[in-house]
């Protein structure tokens, strides 16, 4: 599999997100910790693909590796046809915590994006206080934060902050979106409010999804694919469709196939432990 | 009457308190000028003496004021340096301590011996004095910024010039200001120093000739004014600080639930 040839990237352009053999381990020799065995993933533009397992197996690496946040130990990561890194592709990222920077107000928070990636960063300084902040305020009015963009974040409740950070992952129009446990430490109302505004944000958008989680149900609401990991060495053991219509509802989750769908992904991350972990 | 008025009030009054005891206890227990002046004779010769003294406070409040700006810039600088580099800050914290714990009246006369005596040992040592809290303050300003912050920038492909520059810096304006606060009052400690060793201006210098004549209330005018100087610079840099970093010093009152 490892080749010494730059592989043709026209190879790799019907998907829009590659992971072929991926392999990642911290440490030498025998103190080396797999974080994550052979890999492969492939996303095609616009999909919303859920990564779900047990903690630890590897799921925010994987999102990692995706940024080019960190390397591959081994194995290609291909983002739009290139090697990650190579060419900047729009990335959009949301966190468990909102990690909002308090120093700006919500607004200028959510229009940081624009500030850092080209193309926008360069009309900045002419478009900062016009169009840039129109779009802002257009994003956060649609997650019902209309007029907090002037408020600083500590003024704001875990919800609305969190929604404040779907804004500036956003802003920019990322191509990909990668989305780190961001509706975690969220009760369960404002969560389930959550992956309404985040469905319609995606139908809308369309940007390429890859969502970690360790909601089963959240999965099941949001994305078209779910993949299931295993932990030491983390692994994808699974990987299935979604079926269910769009838009999808919270009443939807009590259906019988939801239940069984997120019965089946809960059956395979329980017998997926390693044995140790498993007493 | 509102809470921060009456702070002030009562602040005010503990000042003119304490002066009026020193008084009292003057009268009392009779104590000669040439020990301990009364504040009143001391007000009584800084007034009659003002236009002879104004030329010398103006060149320590010039000498310190620039010792202070020269000893912001370095400190900055080195701050940014130990403070985004592990080895960077590993490397040189040991030398920097080192320099820190140097009595600083000790470098005067070297000051003098490379410069003569005047105005340019007295910025020097100004700006020794304040360096050392400003490089620790930044650099641990710099060090201790949340990863996931960082994390922030990094996932859009930042530099690490706009990591800084967006995040590092802003994190670390409490911390500055801080030590801006310590540092401006130790660049005056700096400028004194020296002119009191070797210039032949500056309030450092009066007090100096003073004290060799026993002229007790023109030492004490000295202090006095070297002590309203440091509080009115300590009020400027504190007034800057509340306007640039509001948002550290939250109000509850204002959260939304």
């Amino acid at each position: 599999m490892i080749s010494t040839i730059v592989p043709d990237p026209r190879a790799h352009s019907q998907y829009f997100v590659e992971l072929e053999a991926v392999t990642l381990s911290y440490g030498r020799n025998d103190k080396k910790i797999h974080a994550l065995g052979l890999t492969n993933l492939r996303l095609m533009q616009g999909e919303f693909v859920a990564l779900v397992g047990p903690s630890g197996c590897g799921k925010s690496t994987i999102l990692k590796l995706v940024t080019g946040l960190i390397n591959a130990s081994s194995g290609y990561v291909y983002v739009a046809g290139r090697q990650v890194g190579a060419e900047p592709v729009r990335v959009g990222m949301a966190f468990q915590n909102p990690t909002m920077l308090p120093w700006l107000t919500v607004r200028e928070n959510v229009m940081l994006p624009l500030k850092i990636v080209p193309p926008f960063r360069q009309e900045y300084r002419a478009k900062h206080k016009g169009e840039f902040r129109d779009r802002a305020d257009a994003l956060l009015k649609e997650v019902g934060l209309a007029n907090f963009g002037d408020k600083r974040p500590w003024q704001l409740s875990g919800g609305m902050l969190q929604r404040a950070s779907l804004c500036r992952a956003l802003v920019h129009e990322p191509q990909l979106l990668m989305l780190d446990e961001p509706f975690g430490a969220l009760d369960q109302f404002t969560r389930e409010e959550l992956w309404a505004i985040m469905q319609e944000l995606w139908t809308k958008l369309r940007p390429t999804v890859l969502l970690v989680t360790h909601d089963l149900k959240e999965a099941g609401y949001l994305a078209n694919r779910i993949c299931v990991m295993r932990a030491r060495p983390g692994q994808i053991i699974d990987d299935a469709e979604v079926p269910f219509p769009r838009p999808r509802t919270i009443e939807m989750s009590y259906t019988p196939a939801f239940v069984a769908l997120t019965q089946r992904l809960r059956e395979l991350i329980v017998t997926a432990r390693p044995a140790k972990d498993a007493a | 009457m509102n809470p921060q008025l009456r702070r002030h009030i009562a602040s005010g009054l503990f000042i003119l308190g304490f002066f009026l005891l020193w008084e009292a206890l003057c009268w009392l227990f009779n104590v000669s000028d040439i020990v301990l002046p009364k504040p009143s004779q001391i007000i009584i010769t800084l007034i009659a003496r003002m236009p002879a003294l104004w030329p010398h406070v103006l060149q320590t409040l010039y000498t310190t004021l620039i010792g202070f700006g020269l000893g912001i810039a370095i400190g900055i600088a080195l701050g940014v340096l130990i403070g985004s580099s592990r080895l960077a800050y590993d490397v040189a914290y040991p030398l920097l301590i080192g320099f820190a714990t140097i009595p600083k009246v000790a470098v005067v006369p070297i000051f003098v011996l490379w410069f003569g005596a005047g105005g340019v040992p007295a910025v020097l040592t100004a700006m020794i004095m304040c360096i050392f809290p400003i490089v620790v303050n930044v650099a641990t300003g710099l060090a201790t910024t949340e990863p996931e912050l960082e994390d922030v920038m990094r996932a859009l492909h930042a530099s690490k010039l706009e990591i800084l520059w967006n995040v590092g810096l802003p994190r670390t304006m409490p911390y500055f200001f801080a030590s801006l606060k310590v540092s401006v009052t130790l660049a005056f400690v700096g400028t004194v120093i020296s002119e009191t060793v070797a210039s032949n201006r500056g309030i450092g210098n009066v007090m100096m000739i003073a004290s060799s004549n026993f002229d007790v209330p023109l030492v004490f005018a000295g202090l006095l004014i070297l002590a309203v100087l440091g509080v009115a610079l300590y009020a400027v840099f504190s007034v800057i600080e509340t306007n640039i970093t509001g948002w550290a010093h939250r109000k509850d009152e204002m959260a939304i639930g």
